[in-house]
């Protein structure tokens, strides 16, 4: 298959996992990975910035009506939720908060979905609540691939809960294995094998 | 199986492009250079919640019956404000714009899109303290006349009141919030002397003109809502309304950069996204 996006959906716990992450995928990474993390209204890009000091990967703050562009990681800002266009760039929105939250990993993946279909990747990390999960579930139907962070591994296992029991995820791995998973795909996709993988596994 | 998903959408999209051209000519609201992912998100929302089947439908009911009509235009019109929302927005026009502002005799400001205008008041406040409310005339105004009636009153629920207190501080103010409104129960109501520089008007920065020319626009979270060309349109529609040097504020994630306009405005506060345009 060839995945045109990786969206990812991560809070409590979500910086340290994204912080083991980001940073062992190289710089060749191909796929662009948008990622909704919740976090304080009033915090500024210090977390987008911090993920670009330490990763090989382009890691920035996305800026609004942007172009999704390989080998780049686009992280929603605070108090707004981020939007994926069919055009695929960036459309932001203040819109009411969803599942207590603004950004919303649901509006990202919703909107994602529409976007790009089957070629869409959704990945839930730590959390403590289950934003996530309803999105998560619209991408496995549209016939994209779904990988939630092992509960068990999780700093925190309520979002990654709610997400298995409601998409029933292509995998369910630890952050490291989640990364050469990722990157196996990535190098799949470059080397022109399209087919899905054939472990179909759950854990 | 995927190819007929792929048909459905593709069908979708078409019946959003006829529904927002029915809007448009039946009522003159025009949402056709949205963001398409807002709108077609806020469509399909009310799709589900309406219990209809297709959009096409919605477009049956939004043309024979004008309250669900109003339904949809609270849909697509995001009112989400507060008080001195981004209180860095307001300690930047404190620093970089009154300064300059004090220098005239008489000032016009029009603050676009101002939806329940909760950010009118805090600019209105924060002229009083800066002493020079009285040289200036404010014009509010948005497309949407449910939230402007809401904004005329000046009356709030209480319960964001500590919030927006901690907002006041943060941007700057010099007194103490509650000198600005009186509490009532369950509401508070700002003071009627932010009020009397204050005209609120309906205007739809889509469809009509230039009505003044101004030394402040204030349009905050609005632009990101439409698509490039809109933006650049609305954004010339700023620069034909704004006096030689008058400055322009934008929300923190909105910028001029990638439009038209880009090279005839200055940038005088890149964080808060607040511009100057250039003298000729």
């Amino acid at each position: 298959m060839l995945y045109k996006a990786i969206v990812l959906g991560a809070s409590a716990g979500g910086f340290y996992a994204l912080r083991k992450l980001i940073p062992m995928l190289p710089g060749e990474f191909s796929i662009p990975i948008v990622i909704v993390q919740h976090i304080s209204p009033t915090s500024d890009n210090y977390m987008a910035r911090f993920l670009d000091n330490l990763s090989e990967i382009k890691v920035k703050e996305v800026d609004e009506k942007e172009p999704l562009l390989p080998g780049h990681v686009y992280i929603a800002p605070p108090n707004y939720h981020l939007l994926i266009e069919e055009d695929r760039t960036i459309s932001l929105s203040t819109e009411e908060k969803k599942n207590y939250s603004r950004p919303s990993i649901d509006i990202l993946f919703e909107t994602a979905v529409l976007a790009f279909g089957k070629e869409l990747i959704g990945i839930i990390l730590t959390g403590a609540n289950n934003d996530g999960a309803e999105g998560l579930k619209k991408i496995k139907e549209a016939g994209g691939y779904c990988i939630v962070q092992d509960p068990k591994e999780a700093e925190a296992n309520a979002m990654p809960i709610a997400a298995i029991k409601k998409s029933n995820p292509d995998k369910i791995l630890g952050l490291t294995d989640i990364a050469i998973h990722l990157i196996e795909m990535d190098t799949n996709i470059k080397s022109g094998k399209t087919s899905k993988s054939n472990d179909t596994s759950n854990n | 199986m995927i190819k007929e998903t792929d048909n459905i959408n593709h069908t979708v999209n078409l019946e959003i492009e006829l529904i927002l051209q029915a809007i448009f000519n039946k009522y003159g609201y025009d949402f056709r250079n949205y963001s398409k992912a807002h709108v077609k998100r806020r469509l399909l929302n009310r799709l589900h919640a309406s219990k209809l089947k297709s959009i096409s439908e919605m477009q049956h009911k939004v043309l024979y019956e004008p309250d669900y009509f109003e339904t949809l235009l609270r849909d697509l019109s995001i009112n989400v404000t507060e008080m001195f929302r981004d209180p860095g927005f307001y300690l930047a026009l404190r620093k970089e714009v009154i300064p300059i502002l004090k220098t005239y005799p008489f000032f016009k400001v029009w603050h676009a899109g101002c939806s329940t205008g909760e950010e009118v008041y805090s600019f209105a406040v924060l002229l009083m303290e800066e002493g020079i409310y009285d040289r200036a005339q404010i014009y509010a105004t948005d497309f949407n006349h449910d939230v402007l009636d809401i904004a005329k009153k000046g009356i709030y629920p209480i319960e964001r009141i500590k919030e927006y207190t901690a907002n006041y501080q943060a941007a700057g103010g010099t007194q103490s919030f509650s000198d600005y409104y009186m509490a009532n129960y369950d509401s508070v109501i700002y003071d009627q002397s932010l009020k009397k520089n204050l005209v609120f008007a309906e205007h739809n920065l889509v469809t009509d003109s230039v009505f003044a020319e101004v030394n402040l626009i204030i349009c905050r979270n609005v632009l990101i809502y439409f698509n490039k060309e809109l933006q650049n349109r609305v954004i010339s529609l700023f620069y034909e309304s704004l006096i030689n040097g008058g400055y322009l504020g934008l929300g923190s994630k909105e910028t001029l950069q990638f439009t038209n306009k880009y090279e005839k405005f200055a940038v005088v506060n890149n964080d808060e996204k607040i511009y100057k345009k250039k003298l000729l």
